[in-house]
């Protein structure tokens, strides 16, 4: 797909970030990313799959550079909104702690990155204060601060934390 | 539910992703009650309110059923799987798994958002052919690699799975965008042995109770 990210594990080459995670949960599932509940599982799922596959999708680089150097800030701004808008609604009657429940699960670890570039393209979070919150709290966890774009191999020297 | 106790899938006879659970309704023999909602007439039904507050993503498919409300198509077959097992459209082994969710992801979330509905009024009608072909003809090349060694008789080995439920519903948009399909003999031929399946038949958008007369089978 020539795109990123990709793992390789236990002999295989696995892309599309949801795809590897789930593997991930199947092979490795200790602590939790999916509830057992299957109406949770759905609702991970969901929110997910509105972020991984219908926000994320039409605000990256690739598409990006096809709308022009002009148009690119609105279009993203639109996309994330857009998402946004639903996500806000739907967060409020799935979310606790996190966005389902009081667990961490795949739908957090679609949030967090999406939050940061809604910040990156100066989408006004004003209207989403569930978002907010969830945001905030995700990011005090360790996991979330060691896999922060800001503290990679492969950081520039001016953006590293 | 309905007063009977049946699932309702709100959907639109032409919408890929709605194609994709209608198919897996049928194949696990799911009987369901189909609300139809059409994306063009009326500005748009799926903006209505009371649509909105069924599903806030405002989009089809969504499926009412056991209780509950699923919006996204894969999260929808994700819980079938998980709640009706039998015939599986996930394989037991992890690794399948895994190649059954990578392909399914690349066309539900890599090729699909870019050419839908929404996106394509954004870009204005004089683009939109090129757009909907380059997001479609970008994917497909991936795929087909991805498919040369996944599959046999389809996606991923010799068993149906949510990758086939995907897979047709993006060709059939592919033809609908006049997309050249020759560089894609793999996906070409999983797509017309799925098409032979009668839970891929039954689904299809020209035998939806919505489908207008003029494209009815």
């Amino acid at each position: 797909t020539r795109q990123v990210p990709a793992l390789e594990i236990d002999g295989i080459t696995i892309s599309q970030s949801l795809a590897i995670i789930e593997y991930l949960e199947e092979t490795r599932p200790t602590p939790r990313l999916l509830p057992q509940d299957p109406k949770k599982r759905a609702r991970v799922r969901m929110i997910s799959d509105l972020i991984a596959g219908g926000i994320h999708p039409l605000q990256n680089l690739s598409v990006l550079k096809q709308v022009g150097q002009e148009n690119q800030l609105t279009w993203a701004q639109n996309a994330i909104t857009s998402g946004f808008n639903s996500l806000e609604q739907i967060l409020q009657s799935t979310a606790g702690q996190y966005c389902v429940g009081d667990e961490v699960s795949m739908a957090d670890l679609c949030l967090v990155p999406q939050v940061a570039n809604a910040e990156r393209f100066k989408v006004d979070l004003t209207p989403y204060p569930t978002i907010s919150r969830i945001n905030k709290t995700l990011l005090a966890l360790e996991a979330f601060q060691v896999s922060h774009p800001c503290r990679q191999p492969d950081t520039p020297a001016e953006l590293r934390a | 539910m309905t007063e009977s106790g049946k699932p309702i899938l709100y959907s639109y006879f032409r919408s890929s992703c709605s194609w994709r659970v209608r198919i897996a309704l049928a194949l696990k023999g799911i009987d369901y009650e189909t609300m139809p909602i059409n994306l063009i007439k009326d500005g748009g039904q799926q903006f209505s309110k009371e649509f909105q507050a069924l599903n806030p993503t405002r989009q089809v498919p969504a499926l009412e059923i056991d209780g509950i409300t699923i919006s996204q198509s894969l999260a929808i077959i994700e819980y079938l799987e998980e709640t009706r097992p039998t015939p599986r459209l996930l394989p037991q082994d992890p690794k399948k798994r895994a190649r059954v969710r990578m392909i399914s992801d690349l066309i539900a979330g890599g090729i699909h958002p870019l050419q839908n509905l929404s996106v394509l009024k954004q870009v204005g009608q004089e683009n939109q052919l090129t757009w909907a072909q380059n997001a479609i003809t970008s994917g497909f090349n991936s795929l087909e690699q991805i498919l040369q060694s996944t599959a046999g008789q389809y996606c991923v080995g010799d068993e149906v799975s949510m990758a086939d439920l995907c897979l047709v519903p993006q060709v059939a948009n592919a033809e609908r965008f006049k997309v050249d399909l020759t560089p894609y003999p793999t996906i070409s031929r999983i797509n017309k042995t799925l098409l032979a399946l009668e839970a891929f038949q039954v689904s299809h958008p020209c035998r939806q109770p919505d489908t207008p007369a003029e494209l009815r089978a």
